[in-house]
């Protein structure tokens, strides 16, 4: 390839398959015709790429450590995060379920894919598998066992299959041995897979 | 027999595959480019799913997760009239004549 | 057709309309026909059902989360607790009373 691509989606010299040039004939079709500017796109990828787990981790370990804004979480969401500088999307609203002792929350999307990509960024790639959609809802506990997580018979699974306007986000349990600690090492113990509730929060080193 | 899209509790013994692939860019562009056309109010997240679902059971299943957003987002945009099927065929082959 | 949410609360239980119209909607079809109970209510939203279509989404609807026994929604199917729950967010419009 001679010339350098002026366009995301070019400099791959695997050959593309046919939706993905059909794809990117759209957008050339739609900038030609000034129906989107230029770099649109290019800047949402940009945006879209500052977005981490760890924004949801600072979240969480907010919540562990102040029990005024986990109330303020719990109740409505989209101002609580604000509050550390998050602006969650127009499109959905974000409900924070709690995982305890007694009680564990696994998320899935039986229809799509809808995760909360304004705190986790985009979702890992089984969360959007036939596998992990068809059987998150039917066999919880072994799906979790596959991710390491053995759940005791005492705990209750409460799978929460987000279908519609409402993004779910797990607030995991916190580790024991981690009082005291200070808000950044909680954040650091928080993992993406805690958040969708495949996994607990790490323990303290 | 649920729709394709429609999951939840179809019997599989496939364990999940919990490997991540890198993005290739083009991926990178169709999620992009909803955000985009979100924006400009030429697509919403309700068409989107729409459009996904109305691909056949056997398009839907064989077809990658930005594969289906592609497909859906011609259907969308084809539909509106803001682009004809015709168009994106033409620019679709240079493309494929330009880079293969 | 369907629950009002402003009629119903925290607790009602509700069952879930067992129909598979040919418009875009999100109510999973393993729990059409089910009865559960109502975890929350939240929304409303604008109705994706009409948004999908080219509609303006009005009337919003609320959206209720509402909580399955997993035995009451597999059967013998569900073999792991039985006090394993699921919880599926449905519109009121696709509610009735239980």
């Amino acid at each position: 390839m001679s010339d350098t691509p002026a366009h995301p989606g070019l400099q791959h010299h695997v050959p593309l398959p046919g939706r993905a040039k059909r794809a990117i004939a759209i957008h050339r079709l739609l900038v030609s015709k000034n129906i989107v500017g230029p770099d649109e796109v290019r800047e949402t990828i940009d945006r879209a790429r500052r977005r981490t787990p760890a924004d949801g981790a600072r979240v969480v370990a907010r919540a562990w450590t102040d029990p005024a804004f986990k109330a303020r979480l719990m109740a409505d969401a989209r101002p609580a995060v604000f509050e550390l500088g998050y602006r969650l999307s127009r499109d959905a609203e974000l409900a924070v379920v709690e995982n305890t002792d007694r009680l564990h929350h696994l998320v899935v999307c039986t229809l799509c894919s809808c995760y909360p990509t304004s705190l986790l960024g985009q979702p890992p790639d089984w969360y959007k598998s036939f596998a992990y959609r068809q059987r998150a809802v039917v066999e919880p506990r072994a799906v979790m066992r596959e991710f390491g997580l053995h759940l005791g018979e005492d705990v209750v699974v409460r799978v929460v299959d987000s279908t519609a306007d409402l993004r779910y986000l797990v607030l995991p349990r916190r580790p024991n041995g981690s009082e005291g600690m200070p808000e950044a090492e909680l954040a650091e113990l928080v993992t993406r897979d805690s958040m969708i509730g495949v996994g607990q929060a790490r323990n303290p080193a | 027999m649920p729709s394709a899209h429609d999951r939840g509790g179809v019997r599989t013994r496939e364990p999940i595959d919990q490997t991540s692939h890198e993005w290739a860019d083009w991926e990178h562009l169709v999620n992009a480019m909803v955000g985009v056309l979100r924006r400009h109010g030429l697509i919403n997240v309700d068409e989107l799913r729409r459009g996904i679902e109305a691909m056949t059971p056997v398009e839907y299943e064989s077809s990658s997760y930005y594969e289906r957003w592609s497909a859906s987002i011609e259907h969308i945009l084809v539909e509106k009239g803001v682009l004809s099927t015709e168009e994106i065929t033409a620019a679709t082959r240079e493309i494929d004549a330009r880079w293969g | 057709m369907g629950v009002d949410a402003r009629e119903i609360q925290v607790g009602d239980v509700v069952g879930v309309r067992d129909e598979t119209p040919a418009h875009h909607h999100r109510t999973p079809w393993f729990v059409k026909g089910k009865t559960g109970r109502i975890a929350s209510i939240s929304g409303p939203f604008l109705n994706p059902e009409s948004r999908a279509h080219g509609g303006d989404g009005l009337p919003k609807r609320h959206l209720c989360s509402v909580e399955f026994k997993q035995v009451d929604i597999w059967g013998g199917r569900y073999c792991e607790n039985d006090g394993d729950r699921l919880l599926v967010d449905i519109y009121e419009h696709w509610l009735e009373p239980g």
